[in-house]
């Protein structure tokens, strides 16, 4: 089980690479590679994307988020990147990976780390476009995604 | 008691500074927002709706009700946007 913050660019290629060959008898690996979002129609090109956020409590809330998927699936490895600071449209800003004896809980485990990266850990993400900055707002379906785990969890 | 506040994203740029150290009687968050918000306009207004606000305890999600006890490091951001 890792985690990792950094500001540094990563290759979410040779991380999985990497974390595969250290899964030996796993049987199940399940990754997810979040982008920056480049170009929408609607808007004008982001030149960049900031993201800010709260060092310690960053690090706990991804620890606290990594064991609680730790205790919910049998997972044989996970891993967490999650980066901070200024980033280029379609650079990676978060990957996720997990291995596990069987496929169910190698998705499961990534999808629940995921919904809880998004609503739980201090990050706030601020896009840069030609002549306006924005503070990106949290989604409802967020919070609506965290409800199906505590369902699940009785 | 002497406490830390922190801000973070907008609330940080409408309040104009990252941290302060402040001294307050306030039992709970919402009367700690409430002393904040009687400062000055820029408390005020970042503080308007609380419902975009979320507040943290010693690095510990809590909430906007929530006695502030021993806490030495409150902070309030945004909804969180990672991931």
């Amino acid at each position: 089980m890792r985690v990792r913050l950094q500001e540094a660019p990563f290759d979410p290629g040779a991380e999985l690479a990497g974390f595969t060959g250290r899964a030996a008898g796993a049987g199940a690996v399940v990754s997810f590679t979040g982008l920056v979002r480049g170009d929408d129609d609607a808007q004008a090109p982001l030149i960049r994307m900031v993201i800010e956020h709260y060092p310690g409590m960053t690090e706990k809330a991804l620890d606290a988020i990594a064991a609680e998927a730790a205790s919910r699936w049998a997972l044989s490895d996970a891993l967490v990147i999650h980066r901070h600071g200024p980033m280029r449209p379609d650079e990676a800003i978060v990957f996720v990976a997990t291995a596990a004896r069987h496929r169910v809980a190698a998705f499961e485990a990534a999808a629940f780390l995921m919904d809880y990266l998004k609503s739980r850990a201090p990050f706030w993400k601020k896009e840069e476009r030609a002549g306006d900055e924005r503070w990106v707002a949290a989604r409802e379906n967020d919070e609506a995604a965290l409800a199906r785990w505590r369902d699940a969890s009785g | 008691m002497t406490r830390d506040i922190l801000y973070f994203a907008w609330l940080r740029e409408r309040i104009g500074l990252p941290r302060e150290r402040v001294e307050t009687d306030a039992a709970t968050v919402a009367e700690l927002v409430a002393e904040l918000k009687s400062r000055e306009p820029r408390y005020a207004a970042a503080f308007a709706d609380m419902a975009a606000i979320r507040v943290a305890l010693d690095q510990e999600l809590a909430e906007l009700d929530a006695p502030l006890g021993q806490a030495r490091e409150i902070a309030f951001f945004p909804p969180m946007t990672g991931g």
